[in-house]
This record gives structure tokens, sequence and C-alpha cells, in this order.
């Protein structure tokens, strides 16, 4: 068997020290540490001379609370880093229902954008999770981007079902205002199309239909709020398509995250995939929470034979000790602890092997478990410190 | 008929939330197998399109139909019941429920082929909710001669994020249906959610982040009317260290020497600096016990019945869903 693949290492100082990177997206499946690595990632680069904002979809009292802050919302504000550096930093909460409506008031006029705001289709639409947060997220990066306020954006993606949900969504929605039901449904309101012949046979059968299942005012609702949204439509793909291919331009870094389990590495494992497919540049994985043993010369196996030993009555060396006793129970109870650990250390590495050898050219950075939840700037600074630094493996 | 009573007699319908990562396939599957104990016939449904149960029972992925994928938990050297699956999907649920309701199956793929279901989805999440949840509660009711078909349904929910809008479908679908066929079922699917015969289960880790959003869920629900259920505490680690040298360790006070005793009388070498880096893994994990007792309070003060699953390393497999479902029948879940 060949020797386990080691991949390239991913260096975080390299990168936020670069002055060409604009943006950093961090993505990966729920559960995996995004909002925290999102946070440690722009709280270095602004200790180390960037203009950053930090753009978090996820409501983490605990997080705002470590930057110093009450609470996040859609503007960004300043974090007081108590760090003496050139650069500085602002963190801020995606709001998507705010910032819908103000793509809505910037692109209808006021008696348009009225009604619009109050169709319960688009109430259920702006605050809804099911892809308006994703679409509304690059909404919100494209406009901190335009500003040219900040010379680093760090976006942490929303918890999605799965991280590829991220990418699709704007596109998602983008296909959804051209999708020919919305064309069925503006159609009565705008009488001449030449589609309209072709499909007025479908169009009974489906308003028939939708006005059995759905009841008339559902129907009418629905087309009040397609007319009203018709005009944006252009502007909305126009944004939508604007934004993707942001993230296509150089300048644009994705930081996959990951935790050293099967299920988070093959999200990871799509991920970097689908990021090929659509020529987005990709950083490099962030192995987040890696478990890594103090003692690592001595094995699961040793450890566990050197532990029954303890417990049982055999004593290699004959000395007269009665093994099973308390005197023995804490060296035992140690030695089964690391076995363990090691078990646990080296079923975290066969994954990560089994992604590199998938992968070889991407760059990998791992971030120990902390013991404990980060409450402060310090806890941030120390994941920034620990992704700069190689991990010390035995 | 049950041997003795457990904790949710009654309950026809689980729901089973809980954040991402906690683990809530694999509650959601063990609690199914512990229920279908002694003859039960019970459906474990999936309805986020990750095919997670597939994944664990090692089967082809699910289609949406309703498939045997096991044989329930055991007694006495007897079989348990059966346990079937389903993998709901908004389209499916739409289909299913034209036909049923309305003898509409032809009108349904017209309007599936017209984007219907995408365009549900994206403007009015409520309304593939009701879809979903309609399925559940259509499968919990469904009676066959004169007797219910499953003795119990268990559905794995969408995350805790997300759990209270998708139960409130009634809400949800009046902020958009005021009157008619759809709103009727969503209060019909409504008032099953809301009956004792539904339970709502929260899956969490002894992390702060699980456990916050467990407690918020559980407030959340709570203010909905909705019947909590139980709190299922996954991935526990016993470790068998004596509490004293735990709270030694946890206060940076562990006996070194002691060990590097052991680790000698053992026949281990260099016993000293051995002894060194084992006391620094004992420190981090006497830590991370004294913040999980920590957590264990704050969860035992939200009142609700709890249980502890054990980790299984290794990944999880047939044989851990069978532990883990003993388990659970043994702390009284099933």
């Amino acid at each position: 068997m060949n020797p386990p693949a080691v991949p390239p290492r991913l260096d975080t100082d390299a990168l936020i020290d670069d002055r060409r990177t604009r943006i950093i997206v961090c993505c990966g499946s729920g559960g995996v540490g995004k909002t925290t690595a999102a946070a440690a990632i722009g709280l270095r680069a602004a200790e180390r001379g960037r203009h950053v904002v930090v753009l978090t979809v996820d409501p983490a009292r605990r997080l705002a609370q470590a930057m110093g802050l009450s609470y996040l919302d859609n503007i960004p504000r300043p974090v007081d880093t108590g760090f003496p550096s050139d650069g500085s930093l602002h963190a801020m909460m995606l709001d998507m229902k705010r910032t819908f409506d103000e793509i809505v008031e910037a692109h209808a006029d006021p008696d348009r954008a009225a009604q619009i705001l109050a169709n319960p289709f688009y109430q259920s639409l702006s605050s809804s999770f099911a892809g308006t947060q994703e679409y509304m997220a690059m909404e919100k990066l494209g406009q901190l981007y335009r500003t040219d306020e900040w010379d680093l954006i760090v976006v942490d993606t929303p918890p999605s079902r799965s991280a590829l949900d991220f990418l699709d969504a704007p596109q998602r929605l983008g296909r959804f205002l051209d999708g020919r039901l919305i064309r069925l449904l503006t159609a009565p309101a705008k009488p001449g199309r030449a589609y309209m012949k072709m499909l007025t046979a479908g169009f009974s059968l489906v308003t028939g239909t939708l006005t059995k299942v759905l009841g008339a005012q559902v129907l009418k609702d629905m087309q009040t709020f397609v007319t009203a949204f018709d005009t944006m439509f252009g502007g909305f793909r126009e944004r939508a398509d604007t934004t993707y291919r942001l993230l296509q331009t150089p300048g644009t870094e994705f930081i996959v995250l990951a935790a050293p389990e099967p299920d988070a590495l093959r999200e990871a494992s799509y991920f970097v995939e689908r990021l090929a497919g659509e020529r987005m540049p990709l950083a490099g994985l962030i192995l987040n929470r890696v478990h890594i043993p103090a003692a690592t010369r001595l094995s699961a196996a040793r450890s566990i034979a050197a532990a029954e030993t303890l417990e049982n009555h055999e004593m290699p060396n004959g000395t007269a000790e009665s093994a099973g006793s308390p005197r023995y129970a804490l060296a035992a109870g140690v030695l089964r602890l690391h076995a363990e650990r090691m078990q646990l250390a080296v079923r975290e590495r066969r994954v990560a092997e089994h992604f590199t050898a998938a992968h070889p050219t991407v760059p990998v950075a791992e971030v120990a478990a902390q013991p404990e939840d980060v409450h402060d700037l310090e806890g941030l600074r120390a994941i920034g410190l620990s992704l700069a630094s190689r991990p010390a493996r035995g | 008929m049950r041997a003795r009573d457990t904790d949710w007699e009654g309950v026809r319908l689980h729901v089973v939330t809980g954040k991402g990562g906690t683990g809530k396939t694999t509650v959601a599957a063990a609690l199914a197998l512990a229920l279908s104990y002694n003859g039960g016939k019970v459906l474990l449904i999936e309805v986020e399109g990750r095919q997670g149960i597939a994944r664990l029972f090692d089967c082809p992925p699910l289609p949406y139909a309703e498939r045997k994928v096991g044989i329930g938990l055991g007694k006495d050297g007897r079989t348990g019941g059966d346990l079937y699956a389903l993998a709901v999907d908004p389209e499916g649920a739409l289909l299913d429920y034209l036909d049923m309701f309305y003898g509409l199956r032809h009108a349904g793929q017209a309007l599936t082929r017209l984007g219907l279901v995408d365009f549900a989805t994206t403007i009015a999440p409520g309304l593939s909710d009701v879809l979903r949840t309609g399925k559940a509660t259509e499968a919990a009711r469904r009676k066959a001669g004169g007797r219910e078909v499953y003795d119990a349904v268990v559905m794995d929910a969408p995350p805790t994020g997300r759990i209270g809008r998708f139960l409130n479908v009634s809400v949800e679908v009046s902020g958009l249906a005021k009157v008619g066929p759809v709103r009727n079922h969503a209060d019909t699917v409504a008032r099953v959610i809301r009956s004792p015969q539904t339970a709502v289960h929260f899956v969490t880790t002894l992390e702060e982040m699980p456990i916050q959003e467990t407690l918020d869920g559980l407030a959340e629900l709570r203010s909905l009317g909705l019947q909590l259920g139980g709190i299922f505490i996954n991935k526990v680690h016993p470790d068998g260290l004596a509490e004293a040298d735990l709270k030694a360790a946890a206060e940076g006070r562990t006996n070194e020497a002691e060990i590097a005793l052991g680790l000698k009388a053992a026949g281990l070498a260099d016993a000293q600096t051995l002894a060194a880096g084992l006391a620094i893994e004992l420190g981090e994990h006497a830590r991370n016990v004294a913040l999980q007792e920590r957590e264990r309070r704050e969860l035992a003060a939200a009142g609700q019945p709890r249980y502890e699953l054990p980790a299984i390393t290794d990944g999880i497999d047939l044989g851990g869903l069978y532990r883990l479902a003993e388990v659970l029948r043994n702390q009284g879940a099933a």
C-alpha cells in the first residue's frame, strides 16, 4: 500500500496578508464551526492590518458577546479588538427580511413597493429560510463589496441542509422567477401575449387545479404578487448573476470547513468538486475540532494492555503490590482515557486521509478541538493562531 | 400489548429534531427500532431528502413509498415488529395529496412539470411544510380493518432552528390562505400535531451550542402550544474515573507521581514523561466533564424526561443502532 498522501498546508496568514484577497467565503455543512472560524479569520486579518467586515448569518449571541457587542444586526458595527494595528474589524448579522425589503424599495416605485411588501406571498418569501437566506447573504455580500469601505469581507454561509444550497439558491431564485408557472400566472394580467394561445388549455387546467386545491383567494394573491413583482424580475436575475460572477473573480477565496467526521467530510468533498466545476477559487479545507492527544508515543493497543495489567493481578516486574488496589486506579483510568483518545485520533486521521486521497491538491489546515466554546476575543484569537501554526502532532 | 408503561404511552407521532451534527437521524432510527419492539409496526419518515435512513440501514436510496427496512428490537429470543421507512419529498407529497383528496394525479403531474413544487418551496415554504407534515400525520392516523396500520410513526424532522416554523403549519399557511381547501388541510394537520398523540423530541450532545439551541427550541415549541417530548443526550462518553480524581484534574492538581508509579508498575518505559503527557489529557478531559455537568444541570432545569445514549465509536452500523434502541428501551423512552 502507498503511504498516506500528505496534503499541502493551507496558509491562512498568507491568504489574509495578500491584499488581493477581497472576499473569503467560509462554507461547510451545519455544526462544523463556520461562524466561529469566520470571526477568528476576520479578527486575525484585522490585527494584521486589514480593514475587515465579518458578515454572519448565524444569530449566535455568544459570538456577538465574544466580540464585545450585545447583539449583531444588519448594519456593520465596529469591534474594539483592543489590539494595536492599522486594521479594523466590523461585524454584522444578515437580516434577510430587511435586506429583501430594501431591494424591493430600491427597484419599484413607492406604490408598487408598498403593494409588494403587504402581499402575503411576499411576506412568506422574505421571512422564510428556504433559499431566501442564501440569496440575501449573496446580495448583502455584493452590497458590502460595492461600498468599497472594507478591503476584506469574511462571510459565513447560512446553516443549510448541505453546503451546496448556498451555491444553488441564488440561481434557483433566478430560475424560479423565469419559470413557466410564473409566466402562466402573470399571463392573464397581460392579454395579447403570443404564448397565451398555446398555453390556454394548459392554463385552465392549472388554474382550475390550483383553485380547487388552494382556493380562489390564494390564487388571486399569488397572481397579484407575481404581477407586482414582474417589473422587478429582470433586476433580480441580474443581481443574482452579478453576485455569482463576483464569486468567480480573482480576489474571492472559498474556505471549506469540516469536522474530521465522515459525514462532514463527505459534504466537504462534494463542495470541493462543485467549486471546481463552477470555476470558483478554493483556498483550502479547515479541518476543525481535531483531537490531538498529548502523549502520542503510546499507542491505543499498548495503553489498553497496560491498563489491563494494572486492573488484573499480573505485574511484569514482580512487585508485590496488589494490582487491583486503588493505588493504580488512577493510572489505569488515565491509560483507558488515553487509549480512547488515540483511537479517536486514528479515526480522524483516517477520514482526513480519505479526503486527501480524493483531493490531493487541496491545502488543509487543522484546528485542535477546544475544551470549551469561544467566549471572548482571546478565544477567537487562539483559533486564528491555531490556524496559522502547524499542529504539534507527534 | 406492551409489557410495561413507557414515558410516551399514547403518542403515535414522534417528531425528532436537534441541531445539525448531534445525530438526529441516528436517534430517530434507534427510537423507531425501540418502538417496534414486541411486534409493533413502525414507520420512520425523513423529510429533507438527505437519504440518511438509507445510509443508516445500508439499503438503496428510499423512494417515495413505504418500504420495509428492518426488523424491530426483539425480546427474549422473539423478533421485534417490522420497521418501515419513507422518504417524503414535497413533490411526491403534493401528488399524493392531490390524488388522495381530489383524485387529481394527472393534473398534479402537469403542475409538477410546470414547476409548481419549485414555486411552492421557493415562494411559500409553508405549503411544502404542510404537505410533508401532512404525510406524517396521515400515516399516523391511517387505518385498515378497523385498526391503525402503524403502531407509531417517527419523523426525522428539520433541525431545531427551523422546527417551530415547520410544525406551526396552520399559522404559516393561514398567512397565505384565509379559507379554502389547503387551509382546511393545514388545520387538520395542525390538530394532529397539537394533539397528545404527537410529541416533539430533541436530540443534543453535551456541548454549549446544541444545548442552547435545545433550550431555545423547547421554549419556542412550548409557546406554540406543542407537546414537548424527551431530551435525548447523544454521544455520551463514560470514563470510569473517580470523581475525586476528575475534580483534582480539573483544578490542575493531578497527582502525576501516582500516575507515573502505575505506568512503571505496568512496565512502561519513561514513565515520568509519559505521566506528564497523560496528565495533560486527563486535565482536558476533566475540564470537559465539568462543563458537561453544568450542561446536564441546564437541561434538567427544562423539566422534560432525559435519556442518555452512549457514543458509538467507529461509526454507526446496524448493530450500533440496535444497541441504542436497547438503551432507549431500558430508559423508558419506548
